[in-house]
């Protein structure tokens, strides 16, 4: 059984200001495999983000199923952590109370929390920083503690909405590379959704190109160069080369059909 | 990337201006109570109509203190006048943020409540609340309720819609964090929305504090016969505008520090906000 399984999964929003309906996802079909890195891979407006969403509970499809462990997704829940795409901390609680917030709405103790929140703050390289609240804090470092928070609840599947799009150049490299370390170290499940072919190619080993709207899925390409990888290489460029081949084809299509 | 902003960079001028912290605020006033003690003195309107900044303070100093009775009546009473309004003001404001808070919370976050309870709310809200006084004198009668009732319509509608507004407004995507962390309907409000809120509160609560000094003085004028007001108002039907003048300088003063009190206690409540400001941790 895969940890996510997507079955005919269609989305509609209904504009009612302008009284027409917006098909948004077309039939998505998707098995997702226990400890998977998965970038969902696609243009802005896609789907992706929404895609997501229904994995998260935040949203519902208006038909098909979408399973995560065998168990139906009805609402949010703490078996799939979201790192969003801006931090989305609780601006009153300093960095360790933000990455214990699920364990203070459980009802442990404090200082309970407190101990298991330190292993997550040294994992995501914060120590020094615990009693920080968000506003003392850079960007990337507040992404750390969203990254932190949603590990401790030690989800079946850690589902991230371009949580990197935000940081400058330099922050974005490094933090792709701790998340791949955390992800080797923890053997986790993560769905990453990007809009960045290289982003996709440096994280994921298995990569799912997503269409223009309607969002379907294009072909999903499983990628297994091993870690570290080599940007410049030649099989990480034959990769990248497939993959934009896949994103113009979409384009031209789009282009023939105007 | 370990970068913490933490405090103001410090320029040459800026520390420049840090000697005369303190004193810049003073300038205007000195400036004005020299210009009116001048006017005052010049003799082109009578010292009963416009008394001296040096009189005020005179007949403020004996109101406080007694030392030779020029207020009369009111001399060495200053602390019980003030202590009479000030309560006044703190029973009504009490009650007010309380109901005001419960019920713009539960506005803000109940389909329900907005339902059924904001029109009314709404539709009361408009009517000033001086316009009560008939009322609340023939079911309070002369005495402290009716200048808290008062106190209360003045200091509740800035609380409610402060406290609405702050729930209203809160950040959709912590509400998902939050469902996502699973916490509960009742949790959602009292781990998230309402910290959330708590700034827009506190500016409901500054406004409210500052209308309960209002209507305090409103009431005391008009339905009690003690406090500041009175003491105003009374003073008024003797001409002695050295008291009057007094007595408002009174009422600013203490408006002023409730306001410091309630600041203060906002500033250690929120201060998880204060990295934010733009001048660091001053003011």
């Amino acid at each position: 059984m895969a940890a996510i399984e997507l079955r005919n999964i269609v989305k509609v929003f209904s504009d009612k200001r302008r009284g027409r309906d917006l098909l948004t996802l077309d039939n998505i079909n998707l098995d997702i495999e226990a400890n998977d890195f998965v970038c969902l891979l696609g243009p802005s407006g896609c789907g992706k983000s929404t895609l997501l969403n229904i994995i998260a509970g935040f949203e519902q499809a208006t038909s098909g199923r979408t399973l995560v462990d065998g168990q139906q997704v009805e609402r949010p829940g703490s078996d799939r952590g979201v790192v969003f795409q801006q931090p989305t901390l609780m601006p009153w609680l300093t960095a360790i109370d933000n990455i214990a917030f699920h364990l203070k709405l459980k009802g442990v103790a404090k200082a309970e929390r407190h101990h298991r929140a330190m292993e997550f703050i040294d994992l995501v390289g914060l120590r020094g920083f615990e009693h920080h609240h968000p506003s003392e804090m850079s960007g990337g470092m507040n992404q750390r503690v969203g990254i932190a928070r949603a590990l401790l609840m030690n989800p079946s599947v850690i589902l991230m909405d371009e949580p990197f799009a935000a940081l400058d150049a330099q922050t974005k490299l490094e933090m792709q590379e701790e998340l791949v370390a955390i992800w080797q170290k923890r053997r986790c499940t993560i769905v990453f959704v990007t809009h960045s072919v290289d982003e996709a190619l440096v994280l994921g080993n298995k990569i799912v190109v997503m269409t223009r709207r309607p969002g379907r899925i294009r072909e999903a390409v499983s990628f297994d160069l091993p870690r570290p990888r080599d940007i410049t290489s030649p099989e990480f460029n034959d990769a990248k080369r497939h993959i934009l081949a896949l994103i113009r084809e979409e384009s031209t299509r789009l282009a023939q059909a105007s | 990337m370990t970068s913490v902003i933490d405090t103001a960079p410090t320029r040459p001028a800026f520390r420049l201006s840090r000697a005369f912290q303190g004193l810049e605020r003073l300038v205007v006033p000195a400036l004005l109570i020299a210009g009116w003690e001048a006017f005052a003195r010049s003799g082109m309107l009578p010292p009963a109509l416009l008394p001296a900044p040096s009189a005020v303070l005179h007949a403020l100093g004996d109101w406080m203190f007694g030392f030779d009775e020029t207020t009369q009546t009111y001399s060495g009473h200053w602390l019980r006048d003030a202590l009479a309004s000030a309560l006044r003001v703190f029973g009504g404001f009490t009650l007010a943020s309380v109901l005001g808070i419960l019920a713009g919370v539960a506005i803000g976050w109940s389909r329900l409540f907005e339902k059924t309870l904001e029109p009314t709310l709404q539709m009361l809200r408009p009517i000033p609340p001086v316009s009560w006084i008939p009322l609340a004198i023939i079911w309070f009668g002369i005495a402290d309720k009716p200048a808290i009732f008062l106190v209360f319509l003045g200091a509740f509608f800035p609380v409610l819609m402060n406290a609405i507004h702050g729930v209203k407004t809160v950040d959709h995507n912590l509400v998902r964090a939050g469902a996502m962390m699973g916490a509960s309907g009742r949790q959602m409000l009292t781990d998230i929305v309402l910290p959330a809120a708590l700034p827009s509160i506190f500016a409901g609560l500054r406004i409210a504090v500052g209308s309960a000094w209002m209507l305090t003085v409103t009431a005391e004028m008009v339905a009690v016969k003690s406090g500041l007001g009175y003491v105003l108002w009374d003073s008024y039907y003797f001409l002695r505008y050295d008291i009057v003048l007094a007595a408002m300088i009174s009422i600013g003063l203490l408006g002023y520090l409730s306001d410091l009190g309630l600041k203060a206690i906002m500033a250690r409540t929120l201060r998880w906000q204060q990295a934010t400001t733009v001048q660091g941790r001053a003011g």
